[in-house]
């Protein structure tokens, strides 16, 4: 079996002692950061980039997926215990998680969504594993019009299934697109918008528009709140593990939200909320048995399907990143980052040149999901008391971590300055309504649609027609139209509304 | 004419404002044809699009009613200002700022600075306790940064390392 070969030679590499360790660290730190109030993954992601750059890239990737890892369940916490989301998918679990927190259940809602995580990310590192190969094998029959089709698609689902108002979020993609163009033309060698500043040749950093946006923006915003609105139930975690009845309860949510997590993780477009919003309302649909509690006042299987689902989706979303280059979300735009800063460029040939890398990866992230659950069932106790620190110790932390994370990206103090007014930028997009996920995913994008879409024209010679003659293009282009018109359908537009009011 | 939701109407003016401006800097550079792009293309087309959208948002937010008018509320000014000159503290204390000839004054300099001016912009500003959040912040990051990373930083002023 060539899949166990694979897997073997990944393990290989990610079971030498010194990976093992980063893997524990990334971890660590992930989980350390992301149980913050108010920090998402991203935000977490951002601010931790920065200590990877002086690794090997192998090791700098494996610490990378467990600071992924760590962030997510880092966020499941927050979303448990302070009712507060690190970010959107964690909106599901929180509606029954906060709620067991209340009576005083926290230890096992904590303990089902660990467990259901596990489970689901060793079920999709599996997937990831088995169909890895065969899309690669599909990715070398993409030319440049198939590419361009396929992030049409990726950037329209991104918006479909993850942002509430649909036009403004298209919005944010476009206008992601054009930051992703400011700097050197590579055709041409035409600094683009750089209004004559040497720093913005080199085009803008992703990582001061990650913390600006994300960091920044969201302290200020969180700081305009009153305080009272952050309540947080510490005090009454006792009793972690679920009993039996628990488990009787949890084991089918979990599978069914593994399941349901997988297949939509592999859409490009980022389908871990839409899996978590779907997890959720199959089990709310679900017959209640006899003696179990109703959901939104504190069902385990609440929390369960969702976690799994919303883990098990962030395993497979790894398919088309790894094996097209293409990142589904603002997440995985930021691991395309990571991976540049390293020299490597994600797409099908990291496979093939690059096996231990891509197989040490994938192996990677079953480690991840392991050390989380030997680090945090044991740890959540710590992790609830970092939870008590006051934000007004917390957010100076924060920004100054950015700052420092900023500088040592290029060593560079313009970074700083740039990183000032997308904060200022970001505080503003939160006032209007505006999403910066999104835009994130366009700038990293933006210069790889620009390029397949000059290729594809220059093929074609100036034929706009190539784009629905070629039948592969021509059916991702048509699955992203469909996408846009389901979307626009009235009963699914209300439905979709009332799914991101929560928000 | 009535605007019926404040935040779609200001979001679609930004789309608007910038989506033109980046299309009007594209024609700038050299256009070209389809078949042979030149770097102002591309920017163009995003550009019109963006303004196209803007403009789109902009009129569904003068025509469609919502229930309390979206309106965006008051502006935190207060954390806004001290977390963003805080920001820029920390970069003009690290690396100076050689066009005024002010020194680089170091990562612990920097660091205290940050975090004094930073914490202004919460509800509760203690003195003592921010200089002690400060010393703990600057301990880890020399060790966590300097030590462990190996990062380059300017860690003491200039006039004193020399």
């Amino acid at each position: 079996m060539e899949l166990f070969d694979n897997l073997a030679l990944g393990f290989g590499v990610a079971f030498t002692f010194q990976n093992l360790i980063y893997a524990f660290i990334g971890c660590l730190l992930g989980t350390l950061i992301g149980v913050l109030p108010g920090v998402g993954p991203v935000a977490t992601i951002a601010m931790l980039l920065p200590a990877t750059y002086a690794l090997p890239p192998v090791a700098a990737l494996i610490m990378l997926a467990g600071i992924y890892y760590g962030a997510q369940y880092g966020g499941s916490t927050t979303a448990i215990l302070v009712n507060l989301p690190g970010e959107a998918s964690s909106v599901v679990t929180m509606i029954d998680g906060y709620q067991m927190a209340r009576k005083g259940r926290a230890g096992p809602a904590l303990a089902a969504a660990g467990l259901g995580s596990f489970f689901a990310g060793c079920v999709g590192t599996l997937i990831l594993a088995a169909f890895a190969g065969p899309l690669t094998e599909v990715a070398f029959k993409f030319g440049p019009a198939e590419y361009f089709s396929l992030m049409v698609l990726g950037l329209i689902g991104a918006v479909v299934l993850a942002s509430g108002s649909l036009i403004k979020a298209v919005g944010m993609i476009v206008l992601g697109l054009l930051m992703g163009l400011i700097g050197t033309d590579v055709n041409s060698g035409v600094a683009r918008f750089s209004f004559d500043i040497p720093e913005l040749t080199d085009g803008v950093g992703f990582i001061t528009i990650a913390m600006g946006v994300f960091g920044y923006g969201e302290i200020i915003s969180n700081l305009s709140k009153p305080e009272e609105d952050r309540e947080v139930f510490t005090a009454k975690v006792t009793g972690l593990m679920p009993n039996a009845e628990d488990f009787k309860n949890m084991i089918p949510a979990v599978l069914r939200g593994t399941f349901l997590g997988s297949a939509l993780g592999i859409l490009p477009g980022g389908g871990a909320l839409l899996a978590a919003f779907a997890a959720y309302t199959i089990e709310k649909k679900t017959k209640l048995r006899p003696g179990e509690v109703p959901f939104g006042q504190g069902n385990i299987r609440g929390v369960a399907a969702p976690e799994s689902a919303n883990n098990s989706a962030s395993q497979t979303s790894f398919i088309p990143l790894l094996t097209l280059g293409i990142p589904p979300n603002a997440v995985m735009a930021l691991m395309v980052g990571a991976m540049t800063i390293h020299n490597i460029q994600p797409g099908p040939q990291v496979m093939t040149s690059n096996p231990e890398l891509f197989w040490g990866l994938i192996a990677s992230m079953w480690i991840g999901n392991a050390m989380l659950i030997i680090l945090n069932l044991p740890l959540i106790g710590i992790w609830i008391k970092l939870l008590t620190v006051p934000y007004r110790w917390l957010f100076p932390a924060i920004v100054l971590f950015c700052a420092i994370g900023v500088y040592s990206t290029n060593n560079n103090t313009f970074d700083i300055w740039m990183v000032a007014m997308f904060g200022v930028v970001g505080y503003g997009f939160i006032k209007l309504g505006m999403e910066p996920a999104p835009l994130l995913l366009g700038f990293i994008l933006g210069p790889m649609m620009e390029e397949n879409l000059r290729r594809a024209m220059l093929l074609s010679r100036g034929d706009w027609s190539v784009f629905v003659t070629r039948p592969l293009s021509a059916s991702l282009l048509a699955v992203a139209l469909l996408l846009l018109i389901i979307v626009a359908l009235p009963s699914i537009k209300s439905k979709r509304e009332e799914a991101f009011v929560e928000e | 004419m009535n605007i019926k939701s404040q935040k779609d109407f200001f979001s679609g003016l930004v789309y608007v404002v910038v989506g033109g401006a980046f299309a009007i800097g594209a024609t700038n550079y050299n256009v070209g044809t389809g078949a042979r792009m030149g770097p102002g293309y591309f920017p163009l087309l995003l550009g019109i699009l963006l303004a196209i959208i803007g403009a789109f948002v902009m009129f569904k937010s003068l025509t469609v009613e919502t229930q309390d008018g979206d309106k965006i509320g008051s502006w935190a000014w207060k954390p806004l200002f001290f977390i963003i000159v805080g920001n820029l503290l920390f970069g003009i204390l690290l690396g100076g700022l050689p066009s005024i000839g002010l020194p680089a004054m170091g990562l612990i300099a920097a660091i205290f600075g940050t975090t004094i001016v930073v914490s202004k912009a919460g509800d509760v500003f203690n003195l003592k306790e921010v200089l002690i959040l400060a010393t703990i912040l600057s301990i880890g990051s020399y060790a966590a940064f300097v030590l462990l990373l190996k990062l380059q930083f300017p860690v003491w002023p200039t006039f004193i390392t020399g």
